[in-house]
């Protein structure tokens, strides 16, 4: 490549608390405009801000499971400028003390070994309302029920290589905020966007190029997409001797390209001041100590810990702590049934074949980790065969109740009990004495007609080892 | 009151530009007509330079006080408080269409 | 005879000497009579007064201690349902559809709203004449300035057009109209009253107090106004605590002991020579109280101005930003762009003044001039809180004219900012610091009233309430009206 890719990512996550990040105003997605902006939300006069708490100890969560440090001491700041969704003419934001400084998420392009993605910062700021620019002819409406939702912006250090890097780093901290219980992470409702600085340099150049800035890519893919071309772009008039203009930019995704935002100011002067409404919000050792308590295993901690104790190979580690649902489904059903790789194969392998089928989350399960364990307990101990426990937990998720059941009413419980099966076994060579002459004069390839025939008397349910061995024998 | 009105007759700000008197017009949205620029770069001038006498205090080391008492934040718990107010928040609102604010046509 | 006072009014209305329908009757007629010269009044609520005051007869109204007393609220307190206006064009026409923390609770205890009362513009000026609404008139002499900016509630109460009003003071916007319409102006601590549903000039300064005729009503109200409210961040988690009790059965020597500091610098030549004769008489009044005078220096005070006009512009700048024309209040019509709607508004809605606070507060916020100014600025506040921090460590009591002089023309200074700012140096001080202050009527000069302004430690309103109102035992200046002015009622 001509050029190296330099990329920082600010990603702007939604944490889910019930209320606003400083208003007793509901946060939950959908309602009809502007029926859940309260006064503090519009900026009517004289109302003013009031913190969440839980808002401030999600950010501190994630200030945790990113090895960030907390600071005892931040402040929130006014950012100001004018804009239709944003009620006051500034957004309540942190900027010199965020709550969060540094800390690393790990990034993995599939294929390729996970790399360590160093975090600037994080700071929790309130969302602005939305302006709706199709909803009526030659104006634009103005919806605020967004206004006020609490944010946490998560600052990457520019150490991204590639557009494909860049939407695993998003995915990285999607997996991160949904796991650890601080957003829905409901992209399509936009709860986690993300902004992407962006420079090219040629490589072994010490200094930085100069970057642009595209806004609001609200999917993996547009990341992905939107660097692409952006890239292209770039490279196309350094190629060609020019500069790049230091700039914001928009991602037009049916033209899968960037152009420059048309906002006057490209060179904004926030006048960024603490802001005189909201005191400096101190945490006391004790809140960390309690929120250090609650929080859960890690996705890469845990991933280690699946390969060390269960065997698991590295990529179906990785695809069962896609998310702590999947992990803790998967775990719960191994530890039903004692047999972690089993119940690795059948979450990754059947579950997952029949959630994708359905379109439904591992949350939403038709069938429970511990149902499943039954199920394949049934496998483990030999009363059920291998092929009969796929057409089992078919009838499972179809909702016709547990495995035993199942087994029970269709009669599908293996037999490997010898007694029983040398009867039928009998019957069998009695029936087909032609074929047991062949074989007995060297024709081995019949054998297996008869055992076809021994299942078949038992409807598929004998142990078809035994069915093997008894019948060898008795050859 | 002499030592109080030192600052009083202070030298106007130079470095108050025609230029920034119009850039900080602009980020605050004040429509300045044609007419009132020049007496209003004199005020401001005037202004500045008299709250300028601040910058020869030596303040090495010193906290700005941007809170006058001494608080922490204060954490509410996160409960839903508020219900719809539209109608009543709308009543005061200059244009509104389907409930939603109408503001001239933004091109992002 | 009825003392036309808070604590008069409640006795009467209790002995029965006088019912609340009789005494807002008489309070609206003063109004309908005088406000037309004053125009102290912006918005009367006459009818629901009055409704309300026939509750309070028929005893329905509970029995809290403003119970049947009409007062009036500064049109900076939002107020369900009765126009506020901040006296801006931009919100000629708002109505909010809820109660400030400070309406909400006063209502709570019983008082009527009578009206709201004309004010600067957004509380800035010192003189009530950047009103959108026009020039409040002093009732002393109807060609002076009652001081501003609660101007409107001064005059309305110096006429005896309602007992008492609210006010807010930023720089002083109590204490100086209080000073200079005869009145007791009181300012609490920052923090003391809650801020919420109070419109925002300066919000590191703003607080809610009162202006009434003595000691005694400013704690009353006090009472009713103070305590911590959960809706406003930086509120004092402190309960509010009973303000008038401590005031009781005070007589005889009743500051012996309390150490009062004069300000040293305040007592210069800037201070006009009779005003100053007044003050060295207030001091030998307090001394025969048994208080201890001495004199006091806070070497940064000098600065206070300055610091004030950058820090109240600066954070007015980002407060007023709201007024867009978007959600509430004035939107100019013909806008073809979102950036023309806000200008056109902007400038058809704000006055002369707020235009020049936001353009100074936004300039030094802005990039390459934040450190050297509003950083600087505050760093100075600090000094010079820490001045006042030390110079109570000697007295209990700072003492200071409230005013270099009595009330002034209108028109007077209108036209030079600067000499208009300089008017505020003695009580900015005290807002900087975010201590209690009040200013208490303390004579006269040419026949216009003059203050005398005492400031405590933070939180110590007490302290501060028992020696006005000792003061007040002792003297009768707090007792004079206008000329031509009386008490609507109770006159014999």
């Amino acid at each position: 490549m001509e050029f190296d890719v330099v990329i920082g990512l600010e990603i702007h996550v939604q944490l889910a608390t019930r209320s606003k990040m400083f208003s007793g105003a509901s946060t939950v997605f959908g309602a009809s405009p502007n029926t859940q902006a309260c006064l503090v939300d519009l900026g009517f006069p004289g109302t003013l801000p009031v913190a969440n708490r839980e808002a401030v100890a999600m950010a501190a969560r994630f200030g945790l499971a990113t090895g960030g440090e907390i600071a005892r001491r931040s402040v929130f700041a006014r950012k100001n400028y004018f804009y239709p969704d944003l009620p006051k003419g500034y957004q309540i934001s942190q900027f010199e003390l965020p709550i969060v400084s540094g800390g690393s998420v790990e990034v993995a392009v599939p294929g390729t070994p996970p790399r360590q993605i160093e975090l600037t910062r994080a700071h929790l700021e309130e969302d602005a309302g939305k302006s709706l620019h199709d909803a009526m002819p030659n104006a634009t409406g103005v919806d605020l029920n967004r206004a006020g939702a609490p944010l946490l912006e998560i600052v990457t250090e520019p150490q991204l290589r590639s557009p494909e890097e860049a939407s695993a780093c998003m995915r990285g901290i999607h997996q991160l905020v949904t796991w650890i219980g601080i957003s829905d992470g409901a992209m399509q409702e936009g709860s986690l966007r993300c902004d992407a600085n962006i420079s090219l340099r040629k490589p072994g150049d010490a200094e930085l190029g100069t970057r642009t800035e595209i806004k609001n890519l609200n999917s993996f893919r547009f990341v992905e997409r939107a660097l692409h071309s952006e890239i292209l772009r770039q490279a196309d008039v350094l190629r060609q001797g020019g500069t790049i203009a230091q700039e914001t930019r928009l991602y037009d995704s049916g033209l899968d390209t960037t152009r420059p935002m048309r906002d006057k100011e490209q060179a904004n002067d926030y006048r960024y001041f603490p802001d005189p409404d909201l005191p400096p919000l101190a945490l006391e050792p004790g809140f960390l100590e309690d929120l250090r308590g609650t929080l859960p295993e890690l996705p890469q901690e845990r991933r280690a810990r699946f390969r060390s104790d269960y065997g698991l190979p590295a990529e179906d580690a990785r695809r069962l702590c896609e998310s702590r649902a999947a992990a803790d489904y998967f775990e719960a059903a191994g530890k039903a049934c004692g047999d972690m790789q089993l119940a690795a194969r059948w979450t990754s392998g059947e579950l997952a074949a029949a959630l994708n089928r359905d379109g439904l989350d591992i949350a939403d399960s038709r069938v429970s980790a511990g149902d499943l364990g039954v199920l394949l307990s049934r496998l483990r101990d030999g009363s059920l065969s291998g092929k009969l426990g796929k057409e089992v937990f078919q009838a499972m998720w179809a909702g016709e109740g547990s495995a035993d059941d199942i087994i029970k009413e269709r009669g599908l419980r293996q037999i490997s009990d010898a007694g029983a099966l040398e009867g039928v076994i009998d019957e069998v060579m009695a029936e087909h004495a032609e074929q047991v002459r062949q074989y007995r004069e060297g024709n081995t390839r019949v054998f297996g007609f008869l055992v076809g025939q021994v299942m078949r008397a038992t409807r598929g349910q004998a142990n078809p080892q035994i069915v093997n061995e008894l019948l060898r024998k008795r050859l | 009151m002499n030592n109080l009105q030192t600052p009083g007759n202070p030298k106007p700000a130079e470095d108050f530009s025609d230029e920034e008197l119009l850039r900080v017009a602009q980020l605050t949205r004040l429509g300045l007509e044609e007419g009132e620029k020049e007496e209003l770069i004199s005020t401001l001038r005037r202004i500045i330079g008299f709250v300028q006498v601040l910058q020869q205090l030596d303040t090495g080391g010193v906290e700005p006080m941007v809170h006058p008492l001494d608080l922490v934040l204060p954490l509410r718990a996160d409960e839903v408080t508020e219900t719809d107010v539209r109608a009543d928040a709308q009543a005061c609102a200059p244009d509104v269409v389907d409930g939603l604010y109408r503001v001239p046509k933004v091109i992002e | 005879m009825i003392d036309f006072s808070l604590c008069g009014l409640r006795r009467a209305l209790d002995a029965g000497d006088i019912g609340s329908v009789e005494l807002t009757q008489a309070c609206l007629d003063r109004i309908e009579e005088r406000n037309s010269e004053l125009n102290a009044f912006l918005t009367v609520c006459g009818e629901t007064a009055l409704d309300e005051a026939r509750r309070a007869d028929a005893g329905r109204a509970g029995g809290g201690p403003l119970a049947g007393i009409p007062i009036a609220h500064k049109d900076i307190f939002c107020t369900r349902g009765v126009r506020t206006t901040a006296g801006s064009r931009i919100l000629d026409n708002f109505v909010p559809p809820y109660d400030a923390t400070v309406v909400e609770r006063l209502a709570q205890a019983g008082a009527l709203l009578i009206g709201k009362t004309n004010m600067d513009e957004f509380a800035m000026g010192s003189s009530n004449e950047t009103s959108y609404a026009g020039p409040v008139r002093n009732p002393w002499n109807l060609s002076r300035s009652p001081g501003g900016s609660s101007g409107g509630s001064a005059a309305a109460v110096a006429a005896g057009l309602v007992p008492a009003a609210t006010g807010t003071d930023t720089g002083g916007s109590v204490r100086q109209p209080a000073a200079l319409c005869g009145l007791t102006g009181f300012r609490p601590s920052y923090g003391r009253v809650s801020r919420y549903g109070m419109i925002a000039f300066a919000s590191s300064l703003d607080q809610a107090g009162s202006i009434t005729r003595t000691a005694e009503d400013a704690a009353m109200l006090l009472d009713s106004m103070a305590g911590h409210d959960p809706r406003d961040s930086t509120s004092a988690e402190r309960d509010g605590e009973d303000y008038s009790g401590p005031l009781q059965g005070l007589k005889g020597k009743a500051l012996k002991g309390v150490r009062v500091g004069i300000v040293k610098e305040f007592m210069d030549e800037g201070l006009e020579a009779r005003c100053r004769q007044v003050f060295l008489d207030n001091m030998e009044t307090l001394r025969g109280l048994g208080a201890v005078v001495t004199e006091v220096s806070l070497p940064r005070l000098p600065l206070s101005v300055p610091v004030y006009y950058v820090v109240a512009p600066a954070e007015c700048s980002s407060n007023l930003s709201r007024f867009d024309g978007v959600r509430f209040g004035l939107r100019e019509a013909g806008a073809d762009s979102l950036d023309e709607l806000y200008t056109r508004t902007r400038r058809a809605g704000f006055g002369e003044e707020v235009r020049r606070r936001i353009l100074v507060g936004g300039w030094v916020l802005s990039k390459g001039y934040f450190d050297a100014y509003y950083l600087q600025a505050q760093r100075v506040r600090r000094l010079l809180a820490a001045d006042f921090t030390k110079a109570f460590e000697t007295v209990d009591l700072l003492a200071g004219p409230t005013a270099p002089a009595p009330a002034f023309g209108i028109g007077e200074k209108i036209d030079d900012p600067i000499q208009m700012y300089l008017n505020d140096v003695y009580t900015i001080g005290a807002s900087l610091a975010g201590i209690p202050a009040i200013s208490i009527p303390a004579g006269t000069v040419d026949g216009l009233p003059v203050g005398l302004q005492l400031m405590g430690r933070p939180f110590a309103e007490t302290d501060v309430l028992r020696a006005a109102h000792a003061y007040q035992l002792e003297t009768d200046w707090h007792r004079l009206w206008p000329p031509g002015a009386s008490a609507p009622v109770g006159e014999a």
